[in-house]
């Protein structure tokens, strides 16, 4: 596996926990439109993204991310950063 | 990351304005709907109760009821001590009713100055500055020291005045998980060399009235080099040796760069304001817009103000019947068999869990239907869904009113059957 897709594969387990209607996960999943998270699930899960990669993924950054693919982006450039 | 609205929206329901245009309310339909069917099933709506006449901190008349209050962050009762009603009417006597105008231009007026003094005074500060609600003085803490590359730290269960004014600045947040300090920690030592940080902090929780863990939190944030503000607003009265908040109570007075309180809980009136020794301080009067941009407090409010908070420096007593209070009916309601919040009684609120919406408001108005008031919380402002009644403990509440608070928590907890 390269790289991003071992991010992706980690993402996606760090999903499971709160895909609570069993969504298939894509690239193109978005988080509040098919896995229908509310504002608590989005606070717990991106604290788990953020100790998982030892990130910090800031409310304004989050603002930006909507889907699956975004996030793993957003992660492997955080990663290349710190 | 952004989130689901709550339930998808029928297009049916849209009422267009003009013959194109999209109405800008249809945003809203699933509340509509979820509150028609609450009130549906006949209970109360308990967001718009109406107070008809307010007799003490203690009493009101609600529906032609006698109403005990329990719910009014009045903690230190001084709404209608008579030095502080005395000095409200003569203010409005010399000065009018409102100054119509800003801090900046012609709204600083003798009693704005004798109220920052006597915040000086009550704080040990050498700098105080009155906003005209404690919201404005989180929306101008927030906004304006905290630029594009500075970072803030704040808790997850923030107020809602905490987020909106990071909202309204530029800085990057980041949030940690409540009164969490390793992951306070863990997330300070994630932070780029550059910029500046601000760890925003809460003495109190006002949802389920639990306390900050201060003492660690604030020496992990100097630890990493962070300025530090604390929000007082349900602490400010009754903790600490002068009744500064729980930062004192904590030990922290050195190490706290700003303190935000507000007037609208112990002090028994309304504005908002920060207190700090930073050299540079006084300069927030000219770049804050939250300050700049709005008139300032009425004269009788400031005066009210400035009475109240000389008074709270010697209200000992005061504190502590009010911890009195607040130990017992937590005592009580716990073994009565509600599930509360906090283990033991760590501040002047106490809130009780509830499983669902349908019945915390059937418990709601089954108080209010026996002449007790409780503020009834949900999300969103509630953290982890939770659906609660908040009590919040007055200093006036007598110990035979407590006992017919009890009382009456008994009875309407068997009868909606929340309790056995």
């Amino acid at each position: 596996m390269t790289d991003r897709e071992e991010t992706f594969a980690k993402v996606a387990e760090l999903i499971e926990p709160f895909n609570k209607k069993d969504i298939e996960l894509a690239e193109s999943t978005t988080f509040a439109g098919d896995l229908e998270w509310d504002s608590l699930t989005v606070m717990d899960f991106v604290a788990a993204i953020e100790d998982e990669f030892d990130i910090l993924i800031t409310m304004n950054m989050q603002a930006e991310i909507e889907s699956v693919g975004q996030l793993v982006d957003a992660v492997e450039e955080l990663r290349s950063e710190g | 990351m952004t989130e689901a609205a709550r339930t998808p929206m029928d297009p049916a329901d849209e009422v267009p304005l003009a013959p194109s245009g999209r109405d800008l309310f249809s945003k809203f339909v699933p509340l509509i709907a979820e509150r028609q069917a609450l009130l549906d099933t006949g209970v109360r709506d308990p967001f718009s109760l109406v107070m008809e006449k307010v007799h003490s901190p203690t009493r009101a008349t609600i529906n032609g009821k006698e109403t005990i209050l329990l719910g009014t962050y009045n903690y230190m009762g001084m709404t209608f001590d008579p030095d502080v009603v005395a000095a409200g009417k003569q203010a409005l006597e010399d000065y009018g009713s409102g100054t119509t105008g800003s801090r900046v231009l012609n709204g600083t007026y003798q009693g704005h100055k004798e109220c920052e003094e006597a915040l000086k005074a009550y704080y040990g500060t050498r700098h105080a500055m009155v906003f005209s609600t404690g919201y404005q003085a989180n929306l101008g803490l927030m906004s304006t020291i905290a630029g594009k590359e500075d970072y803030i730290i704040l808790d997850a269960d923030s107020h809602a005045s905490i987020y909106d004014g990071c909202a309204l600045g530029n800085a990057q947040i980041v949030r940690f998980r409540h009164n969490n300090v390793e992951d306070l920690e863990k997330r300070l030592r994630r932070l780029p060399t550059e910029g500046g940080r601000l760890v925003v902090l809460e003495g109190v929780y006002s949802m389920l009235g639990d306390i900050a863990p201060l003492k660690e939190m604030v020496a992990v944030a100097k630890r990493h080099r962070a300025m530090v503000a604390v929000d007082e607003a349900h602490g400010m009265g009754f903790f600490g040796t002068h009744g500064r908040g729980v930062f004192e109570e904590a030990g922290v007075e050195d190490d706290v760069d700003f303190v935000i309180g507000t007037f609208s809980k112990s002090v028994g009136t309304v504005g908002g304001f920060i207190v700090s020794n930073h050299p540079k301080f006084e300069v927030m009067r000219l770049v804050c817009r939250p300050y700049v941009f709005t008139a300032s407090l009425p004269p009788s409010v400031v005066a009210t103000a400035a009475t109240s908070i000389r008074k709270l420096m010697h209200a000992t007593e005061k504190r502590a019947h009010l911890w009195k209070n607040s130990k017992r009916l937590h005592d009580g309601l716990r073994q009565l068999g509600f599930d509360l919040a906090t283990p033991e009684a760590q501040s002047a609120i106490i809130a009780i869990l509830l499983p669902d919406q349908q019945i915390t408001v059937t418990m709601w108005q089954a108080l209010l239907e026996q002449g007790l008031y409780v503020n009834m919380a949900r999300p969103p402002a509630t953290p982890a869904g939770m659906y609660l009644l908040r009590c919040s403990l007055c200093a006036d509440h007598s110990d035979e009113q407590v006992g017919q608070i009890l009382g009456m928590f008994a009875a309407a907890g068997r009868a909606t059957g929340v309790i056995s």
